[in-house]
């Protein structure tokens, strides 16, 4: 395949950016969309210019590091992560925009890399839940009734990548929030800090500059763990129960 | 926050929902209609004062309104500014075109309501020259006014604002109160917006439609 691509080029976190274009030839449809971005790399390595900056770790769709805006849509046409997809979601010929998650909450460090760190500290306000270390206790000491936990699983299955905010209009992270409220709140384990962890959360989300959530749904359908919305549904009602059952 | 938004939203809903019951009265003619605006102004009578229940519900739909508008810029101002830097080019997948005009439809309905309450409730002009408005019967202002087709056409698009409004803002409020916490309730929410909408929408639209067909108010 031979490919026109539009890359957002920017050079540092405070430098001004801009689209450039390149051309990219004879791509197997069975790369992945990270691996043609590498035969760009080089090319532009052998050619003395600077190599796009993209981040990416697993690569095998599990880390939640990979993450680009490709033709307006997160993580591409299909739901999945950056690195699972293949090229052979796209045509011969096609002209592909890559721009980053475009996010106050996520600036920009070079190029495609963003830095959410913000979802760090979101976590760090409460997506932890206080155990002992040391010996793992027994797997049935506390009964988890089966409906409980499949959500509880559901929901642990986000990854952390930022897709939600970066599709959002508003750019809210509220389905990330979601998702971990969801997850540690419908385990025995999670409770004692069930209230004060949604008060926390919700705190240093606002404050990290995230935008409120309109439940418009672009979230969860650009979701590559399908994380449904009913996520931000729990968290409005414990947030809301909170107000009465923090002590 | 957007609790009391949604709770200020749902009040609407529910004044939206008497309201229309109210108007469908014109369809049984002068007296029904007349009774009914009197009705309102006398309810809750020897307690409260002359109209004074009308204007207790005003002032809370005024409260609400504030309340309403307020957070809505807020929570727009906090978009543009979490995304200022946007995208070249960006697809929706999953947003609804009510989902998207809820700004731009609400400021349309704030605008419209200014003209409704001018028109039917404080200055109350009589548009059409050809009619005469009796003193006191409201029924009669609102027959004169919907006999030209322009009149009926604002109030018409108006509802289509109003009623894309309430589709995606009934399935909205119902999840930032938190009742959508399962895949059924979230698909209840939304199939309960879309049967608001449409009931408010057509069941507005009956009465201004009738009387410029000519099928009453002769
Ligand atoms: C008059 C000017 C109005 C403006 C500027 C306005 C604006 C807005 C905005 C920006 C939203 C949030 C969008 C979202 O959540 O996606 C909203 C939500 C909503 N609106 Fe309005 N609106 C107005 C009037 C009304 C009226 C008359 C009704 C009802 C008859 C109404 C019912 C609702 C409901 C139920 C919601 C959902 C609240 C929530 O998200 O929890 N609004 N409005
Ligand atoms: S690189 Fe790990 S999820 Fe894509």
């Amino acid at each position: 395949m031979n490919l026109t691509l539009k890359i957002w080029r920017q050079a540092g976190p405070q430098a001004k950016g801009s689209m450039e274009t390149y051309q990219v030839t004879d791509i197997s449809e069975d790369m992945s969309f990270l691996e043609m971005l590498d035969v760009l790399n080089e090319d532009l390595t052998e050619r003395g210019e600077e190599p796009v900056a993209f981040d990416s770790d697993c690569r095998e769709g599990i880390c939640g590091m990979c993450g680009l805006m490709i033709s307006g849509h997160a993580h591409g046409p299909e739901v999945t992560t950056t690195c699972q997809l293949h090229m052979r979601s796209f045509r011969d010929g096609e002209t592909i925009t890559i721009e980053p998650w475009r996010a106050d909450a996520f600036p920009v460090i070079k190029d495609l890399v963003v830095d959410r760190s913000s979802f760090d500290r979101i976590i760090q306000a409460g997506g932890f839940i206080s155990a002992n270390t040391g010996a793992a206790p027994e797997a049935h000491s506390v009964p988890v009734p089966k409906p409980l936990a499949d959500r509880a699983f559901e929901s642990a299955a986000c990854i952390g990548c930022g897709a939600c905010v970066a599709a959002c209009p508003n750019a809210s992270g509220m389905l990330f929030m979601g998702a971990k409220i969801t997850h540690l709140g419908s385990l025995p384990q999670g409770q004692p800090e069930r209230w004060a962890r949604v008060q926390n959360m919700v705190a240093t989300h606002d404050a990290e500059g995230f935008g409120g959530c309109t439940n418009i749904g672009e979230c969860s359908a650009a979701c590559p763990k399908e994380i449904p919305l009913d996520v931000i549904s729990t968290l409005n009602s414990d947030l809301r129960k909170s107000r009465s059952q923090r002590h | 926050m957007k609790i009391s938004m949604a709770l200020a939203g749902l009040l609407f809903v529910f004044y939206v929902l008497m309201h229309m019951y109210g108007n469908l009265k014109l369809l049984f003619g002068q007296k029904a209609f007349d009774d009914y605006a009197h009705h309102l102004r006398t309810l809750g009578e020897p307690i409260l004062p002359y109209s004074g229940f009308l204007w207790l519900f005003r002032l809370l739909l005024i409260t609400a309104l504030l309340v309403h508008v307020g957070f809505a810029l807020h929570l727009w101002s906090k978009a543009n500014r979490a995304r200022s830097s946007r995208y070249v080019v960006k697809k929706a997948v999953a947003a609804t075109v009510s989902s998207k005009m809820m700004r731009w439809g609400g400021i349309a309905l704030l605008l419209f309501l200014v003209f409704h309450l001018i028109h039917f409730t404080i200055l109350k002009p009589n548009f059409n020259s050809g009619e005469t408005v009796v003193e006191g019967s409201p029924y009669s202002l609102v027959v004169a006014a919907f006999k030209l087709w322009w009149v009926v056409a604002i109030y018409l698009l108006a509802m289509i604002a109003l009623g894309m409004h309430l589709h995606h803002g009934v399935w909205s409020a119902a999840q930032t109160l938190g009742l959508t916490q399962t895949a059924k309730s979230r698909a209840t929410a939304k199939a309960l917006g879309v049967l608001v909408a449409l009931v408010v929408a057509v069941g507005f639209a009956i009465p201004p439609l009738a009387i410029l067909f000519k099928i009453v108010g002769n």
